[in-house]
């Protein structure tokens, strides 16, 4: 498998597999409006996930559609980071994880919007104006809660220590990323680490809650969810995802 | 303890339109929140240009028992009303 290819199925799985998440809260959200506004955020990354999966389908050249790689590969062939597939707890968790990942993906976007691949800066280009959105909505939640009561303080807090671990995997390069760095077609995710830290910081600062520490980080010896080595959480997810393709191959709306 | 959020009554511009048109209302703790809730509720189709947000306990009503008092004259002035001029037949949306 070509680095390139790997690569758009890491950015596209993470958006495929986060969106599935935030749709699980249809229904469920707390108040009418939220519910509709995690489902917004949820159908922003699904049709980012298409386009970063077309264009996969396009690089292996087999014929793949976006449909043939979200629905059915299975879980080992996922390429989306840990993070990503860890159940939505409460709405604290949901939030926590959400401000992990936003941060790193707006900058991960902004880095791609001036890839050497004409294709990836296009779409990078078109995603980074939803997902600046995503990170200013979350972060305001992470404030909120935590400068709020303190029973949502304690939740929150409880939160971001929870998913902390899982974010290392964000930032770690391997072999593919470092070949795409040297040819300019992605950034290495280790250079993200720093402005990360730094916009997380001053929000959980201003939501008067404590940066977690602790450098042990989730996912890393094994491989991590970015080499197929994901949590137990990823195959309930794919079962409910890709059951309709499962038990009625080729079916269409 | 109050767990009710307040009301908000949500004003959108459309594209073309020149005015901003009441769309509905929804709950939100805070003007900033409830301009971010009508952005989802609202306006994900590409509805609007601009949005205003305005608490819905800022709001006086007229009352319906002054419907009367207030609307009747109107309807007995029937000069008032631009209903005679013959109107060409090709006009049409009239």
């Amino acid at each position: 498998m070509s680095a390139k290819l790997e690569y758009l199925l890491r950015l596209g799985d993470n958006d495929v597999v986060l969106a599935q998440r935030l749709g699980e809260w249809v229904g469920h959200g707390p108040v009418l409006e939220e519910d509709i506004a995690l489902t917004n955020v949820g159908l922003d990354l699904l049709g980012q996930g298409r386009m970063w999966l077309a264009y996969a389908g396009e690089v292996e050249g087999k014929g793949r559609t976006e449909d043939d790689l979200a629905f059915l590969r299975d879980q080992h062939a996922y390429r989306n980071v840990q993070l990503v597939e860890l159940p939505n707890g409460d709405f604290a968790d949901t939030m926590a994880r959400q401000f992990y990942f936003d941060h790193v993906h707006l900058l991960l976007l902004h880095a791609l919007a001036r890839s050497t691949d004409g294709r990836i800066a296009e779409i990078a280009a078109k995603a980074q104006k939803e997902v600046a959105y995503h990170v200013e909505r979350s972060a305001d939640w992470v404030v909120r809660l935590g400068d709020g009561t303190e029973e949502s303080h304690t939740r929150m807090q409880r939160a971001l220590d929870k998913f902390w671990p899982y974010t290392g995997e964000l930032f770690t390069p391997d072999a593919v990323d470092i070949e795409l760095a040297k040819r300019g077609v992605a950034p290495d995710p280790s250079t993200l680490r720093e402005p990360w830290l730094a916009a997380i910081g001053s929000v959980v600062k201003e939501a008067t809650l404590a940066m977690p520490d602790g450098e042990w980080m989730q996912g890393l010896r094994r491989g991590g969810g970015k080499h197929g080595v994901h949590t137990e959480h990823l195959g309930h997810l794919l079962s409910e995802m890709q059951f309709l393709q499962r038990a009625y191959p080729g079916s269409s709306w | 303890m109050r767990t009710e959020w307040p009301l908000w009554e949500i004003f959108i511009r459309s594209q073309h339109g020149l005015a901003h048109k009441h769309v509905g209302s929804l709950h939100a703790t805070d003007a900033e929140m409830a301009v971010k809730n009508a952005r989802d509720v609202y306006t994900r189709r590409n509805e609007g240009v601009s949005i205003w947000v305005v608490k819905s306990s800022e709001i006086t009503a007229s009352s319906p028992s002054d419907r009367e008092v207030l609307f009747e004259p109107a309807a007995s002035k029937i000069y008032r009303h631009p209903t005679f001029f013959p109107m060409p037949d090709e006009v049409k949306h009239l």
